[in-house]
């Protein structure tokens, strides 16, 4: 039962974690353009200069 | 992205162009690469969705250079306007209360396993805790979106389908929580959470649907930005924007232009169609000190119009006047599920208070005949009944987005499908709308005639030369090399071509519309033109009579042109009718006890689209058809028409199953419930089940759109 002590603290933060993560993800707009974001893996980049 | 960062740019300046022709990863790249190529541009980013790209660029950079780099890749765009920034959207707010309704959910979910497992004395009030530690403030955010719903409606007298959500959710928290405090055998955060959970998914469903709807309507509403060309005192040209054209202005109005305001021309003569605006199909000659209408089309040459009367006094203003007025029969409609939540909150609520009393006068104590209402409130929450409806109209309208019917909301659906009769108009909806070349003719032209056809056209924006281009190009032609172009307005195209002269003109005399092709030692060719019946209007009329929907033609256009449709199709016709009479035709109907579809394009059209119980526009109609309609279609065929209404009618018979699946797993576990043998394990499962078999019913309407 000790063990319930560790774990279910351990398993709450990590799904905090990820709740967090995905409002971090809603605050900086990436889901702005679901349809572009799907669509953007398909760019060709031979042309683009990264500076 | 795609960003270049040079050290000696800097981003001053930010400017959104409206593109509304992108549609893929090809697209996309194109377009930030055209950009990016501009010197002096830091970074260009496309939002797909919204058919936009955002520039930021130096302040020495002007939009028309960012929108002649665009064009010279191939797609047309505007900068956009302040009025035309995208509308907040329905979903996003909803995606918070979601995903913390998920968390909150899963990680409760865990903990009531090991309670239902057969955890006991320490180990459940620890987890009970738990699970209020987590549930409670995740119920009352996420639930946030349904209280405040039920609270507007409940101050107002009213009551609707989030009025026993939100009574069932409080009750059965608070309940919970009072059974953790007292170390209680069960609580039902779990259940709570889940039906929160389906629910919100639900909404943010039917948020979805609007959305996507509304960027593809916007799209098409961005690209026509109404405006005029004014020419100064000093001779100076500046374009204004409709709202802002003055009465006493000049205008200049070019060639394949369409008019942002009333006015007399003042200088120079043309033929105008005005079949956006009275359904009239042929082109009327007005000449210097003649009256020109806003929405009519500049045929020939330009001309300078005097504003008369523009923005709130234009026949344009008038048409949105009476569309306003016109709107009753649609705002009337009450949507399905608020018409099942009337019968179903009352029930619900009477069922668990009968059950509270039943239980008390049978001797249980408070709290036990409180425990069993409460679980009979969470089994009859219309958790199932929340996604019937979404769900199956989400799905619905993705099949018909596919084949390039957009639909604006859910209960544009709803309406379609109750619909058994149809009035068309005829200029632009039955038909093309624009004039095409006689097939006959084009297929007679030898190659090199139909070559030289096509380089001269391609040489001219006039409509007429457009669409000779359009066919020509469509057949296969290629332009022949030409020299010395030169179009002259008014009259047509000549050039020289191997030597000899060639000439796309204005016929000298022909009845409607034509085109002379000219060359010098061969015979000279006459193309007639003609607006046509849509492709497959045939078919599509003949599935819509198979549904049982009566069709006719309601047109504005005059007897003749009316009659003759009228004959190609077999459709009963009146012609001539004003936007007034095209209202009252549909009023008509109504009282009638018909359900009318009223298909249309022009702004003729408006009031009538506004008025019919559904109606349904072609993506070339004006920006009032567009915006009236329930549906647009894309593309050119009528078989949108039937196929609309075959998927809504779909759709409604998948809701009513899901309805009737939701209810009956009610009826199976109500009486469990109101005999206290639910416990928060039960409530779980039923609920899920009954949920998924809802959603799998609905994922059928997938291929809907036949």
């Amino acid at each position: 039962m000790t063990g319930l002590a560790l774990l279910i603290p351990l398993a709450l933060m990590m799904g905090f974690f990820g709740l967090i993560g995905f409002f971090w993800a809603l605050r900086s707009g990436q889901f702005e353009d679901l349809d572009g974001a799907a669509n953007r893996i398909l760019i060709e980049d031979e042309a683009e200069e990264e500076a | 992205m795609a960003t270049r960062a040079l050290p000696d740019v800097a981003a001053s300046c930010e400017t959104v162009l409206v593109v509304p022709g992108m549609h893929c990863a090809g697209c996309m790249g194109k377009v930030e690469r055209a950009l990016q190529a501009v010197p002096q541009v830091v970074s260009a980013r496309v939002n797909l969705s919204a058919r936009q790209v955002r520039v930021a660029h130096d302040a020495a950079v002007t939009t028309p250079q960012l929108v002649d780099a665009l064009s010279a890749v191939g797609f047309p765009s505007q900068p956009r306007g302040d009025d035309m920034a995208p509308p907040p959207s329905a979903v996003k707010p909803l995606l918070a209360p979601v995903a913390v309704a998920a968390f909150a959910c899963m990680n409760v979910m865990l903990l009531s396993v090991g309670i239902w497992s057969g955890a006991d004395g320490a180990t459940r009030e620890l987890f009970h805790w738990l699970s209020a530690l987590i549930g409670v403030p995740a119920i009352v955010y996420s639930g946030m979106p349904f209280f405040r719903s039920a609270w507007s409606v409940l101050r107002r007298g009213r009551t609707n389908m989030d009025v026993p959500i939100s009574i069932g959710v409080t009750l059965a928290t608070t309940l919970s929580f009072y059974e953790t405090l007292t170390n209680g055998h069960d609580a039902w955060f779990d259940g709570t959470l889940m039906l929160l959970l389906f629910l919100l998914a639900g909404r943010a469903l039917d948020a979805m649907m609007r959305d996507r709807a509304r960027a593809g309507v916007d799209a098409l509403l961005r690209q026509a930005a109404p405006g005029a060309m004014v020419v100064g005192k000093d001779g100076a040209l500046e374009w204004l924007a409709a709202r802002d054209l003055l009465p006493g202005m000049l205008i200049r109005v070019a060639a394949g232009e369409r008019l942002a305001a009333d006015g007399e021309v003042v200088a120079g003569e043309s033929r105008f169609d005005q079949s956006l605006l009275t359904g009239e199909s042929l082109p009327v000659f007005v000449a210097q000190g003649g009256a020109v209408h806003a929405g009519t089309l500049n045929l020939d040459a330009p001309v300078d119009v005097r504003v008369t009367a523009a923005g709130q006094d234009t026949s344009l203003a008038e048409i949105a006047r009476l569309m306003d007025a016109a709107g009753q029969a649609r705002s009337a409609y009450v949507r399905i599920a608020d018409r099942a939540s009337r019968f179903y909150a009352p029930a619900v609520h009477l069922t668990a208070l009968l059950t509270f009393a039943g239980w008390m006068i049978h001797g249980a104590g408070l709290h036990q005949s409180l425990v069993v209402a409460i679980a009979v409130l969470i089994i009859t929450c219309p958790c199932a009944l929340g996604l019937a409806v979404p769900v199956a109209q989400v799905v619905a309208s993705g099949a018909l987005m596919r084949k390039g019917i957009m639909v604006k909301d859910g209960s544009a659906l709803e309406r379609m499908s109750r619909i058994d009769r149809a009035l068309l108009d005829k200029t632009g909806t039955l038909t093309m709308g624009k004039p095409t070349p006689d097939a006959a003719v084009i297929a007679a032209l030898p190659a090199d005639a139909a070559a030289v056809a096509l380089a001269l056209a391609s040489h001219s924006r006039h409509p007429i030369s457009r669409a000779l281009a359009e066919a020509l190009a469509a057949r296969g032609v290629r332009a022949a090399p030409l020299a010395d172009v030169v179009e002259e307005a008014g009259q047509g195209v000549r050039a020289l071509w191997q030597g000899r002269a060639v000439a796309l003109r204005r016929p000298e005399a022909a009845t409607g519309v034509a085109t002379t092709l000219d060359i010098a030692g061969m015979a000279t060719w006459l193309i007639p033109f003609a607006d046509r019946l849509r492709p497959d209007a045939e078919t599509a009329l003949a599935r819509m009579a198979g549904m049982g929907i009566a069709c006719s033609i309601l047109s504005g256009d005059n007897d003749r042109a009316v009659a003759e449709m009228a004959r190609a199709t077999g459709l009963e016709a009146r012609a001539a009718a004003s936007p007034l009479e095209k209202q009252a035709a549909i009023a008509q109907q109504q009282a009638q006890g018909r359900r009318v579809l009223m298909a249309g394009d022009g702004l003729n059209d408006g009031p009538a689209l506004a008025a019919a119980d559904a109606s349904i526009a072609p993506g070339t109609a004006s920006d009032v058809g567009r915006q009236a309609a329930d549906f647009v279609f894309l593309g050119d065929s009528l078989a949108a028409l039937p196929r609309a209404v075959a998927a809504s009618r779909a759709t409604m018979a998948v809701v009513k199953q899901n309805f009737v699946m939701a209810i009956g797993y009610n009826v199976l576990a109500v009486p469990l419930a109101i005999a206290g043998y639910v416990t928060p394990l039960l409530a779980a499962v039923a609920m899920s089940t009954s949920s998924l078999i809802v959603i799998a019913n609905s994922l059928r309407l997938v291929r809907a759109a036949r």
